[in-house]
């Protein structure tokens, strides 16, 4: 059963290695508005603490969101997504592959980067522990999630704008609760709270996205 | 357990248009289901049909006697499928992309060199599948079958890009399936010739 999982992670990743472009596109645009935030509203201390959570969480949240357009569709063009539909393997299991790729990706990365980010923003070491923490299970969330609506929205022309739409409600509780932790944290307040709803909200999106996944892909691939 | 592949009053409507209604077949193993029609007349949807890559509008396809829809993994693991998109990444070496697929079914045991000198691609095998011409690209996709030891073959325009030989070494191979007892659906144009009982749906 997990045969098929390791086969489709590990052509994924061998197909991403062969093409960076594609991992570094969302990494760039994630450090890009990152830096640029400072710049547009001044190096004022105090403004940078309060709003660095905020932004940095809204930028990973985009930047995810701009890389899973493009889970599904080479798949879908090349016709390997034919033969992944009619493979022994048990899909919700092939779909969870192709998403653990895209997160050791592109999700990945992000959480990887963002402590260097975080300086601009003057945030002290621990509560930059707290930002990798909730981005690392926040950006699984949002893989899996983006999953089901790049699978919903894999056989329609131009279905980007779309798909933020479906997933953008899905994803909201994700960026208040990771935004708002890493704010308490920085206010020295209790966050544990929000840490355990994320890791909660993980755990169910690994178990139950990946069967929302494979039935949206059997419906839109007819 | 002798393999048989059957549909009954299959009807399959798409947009407004009615493409087959009440067809049926009934395929016995060393036997080939021959699809013929017009472009356009419903081969290709019928052969997703058969794969269980679309849902018809009635009728009902049984492997073994049983429904496909109560065994899709087991239907699934009896099967290749090739179809007029080769599924191949064209970013992959061609090795790669055989090793994907024999990951993907593991009781896979035939040696991939071996089917690549018999498909006459065995020197381009270290070469990225996007830099091969569509013929070879096509070899490389009848690998597949090759590599997989199934019943069931369901080969959707198998002689698009292919050059004589390569048309010839097509229906060889079905020929050597079916003479295993293997069962084979094919839609093609042009008129095969192979030493086997063929069975005709016009379309």
């Amino acid at each position: 059963m997990v045969a098929g999982l390791v086969a489709v992670t590990r052509r994924d990743l061998l197909l991403a290695w062969k093409r960076p472009g594609d991992v570094l596109n969302p990494l760039f645009f994630f450090a890009m508005v990152c830096t640029l935030f400072p710049l547009a509203v001044g190096p004022s201390p105090e403004q940078l603490t309060f709003s660095g959570p905020g932004v940095l969480w809204v930028a990973a949240l985009l930047a995810a969101l701009l890389s899973l357009n493009s889970l599904f569709l080479g798949d879908h063009e090349d016709g390997s997504l034919d033969q992944l539909l009619v493979s022994a393997q048990p899909l919700p299991m092939l779909v969870l592959g192709k998403t653990l790729a895209h997160w050791l990706t592109s999700g990945l990365p992000l959480v990887l980067i963002s402590p260097v980010l975080a300086l601009t923003y003057r945030m002290p070491g621990n509560v930059m522990g707290v930002l990798m923490l909730t981005l690392l299970l926040g950006t699984i969330c949002l893989s899996l999630l983006g999953s089901i609506g790049a699978a919903l929205t894999v056989g329609l022309n131009r279905g980007t704008a779309l798909l933020g739409l479906l997933i953008l409600p899905l994803a909201m509780p994700v960026l208040l609760l990771g935004a708002n932790t890493v704010s308490l944290a920085a206010g020295n307040e209790m966050y544990t709270t929000g840490v355990w709803a994320l890791a909660a909200y993980a755990v169910a999106a690994i178990s139950l996205a990946p069967y929302a996944t494979a039935a949206a892909l059997r419906i839109s691939n007819e | 357990m002798t393999a048989k592949l059957s549909g009954s009053d299959l009807t399959l409507i798409r947009g407004e248009r009615c493409l087959f209604e009440g067809l049926s077949f009934a395929l016995e193993p060393g036997q080939l289901l021959l699809l013929e029609g017009e472009n356009g007349s419903g081969k290709t949807s019928l052969m997703r049909a058969i794969a269980m890559l679309l849902s018809l509008e009635s009728g009902e396809i049984c492997w073994n006697g049983e429904p496909v829809l109560s065994q899709r993994q087991e239907y699934h693991g009896a099967l290749v499928w090739l179809a007029h998109r080769t599924g191949l990444k064209g970013d992959l070496t061609l090795v790669e992309n055989l090793r994907f697929e024999n990951a993907l079914r593991p009781q896979n045991r035939i040696d991939i060199d071996e089917v690549l000198s018999r498909l006459g691609i065995g020197r381009l095998k270290s070469l990225p599948v996007r830099s091969l011409s569509a013929g070879q690209q096509r070899r490389v996709a009848l690998a597949r079958m090759l590599l997989a030891d199934v019943p069931l073959w369901l080969l959707d325009e198998p002689f698009t890009n292919l050059d004589r030989n390569g048309r010839l070494l097509v229906m060889q191979l079905v020929e050597e399936h079916l003479d295993g007892g293997g069962l084979c659906v094919m839609a093609a144009h042009q008129d095969v010739s192979v030493d086997a009982l063929v069975k005709r749906v016009s379309l």
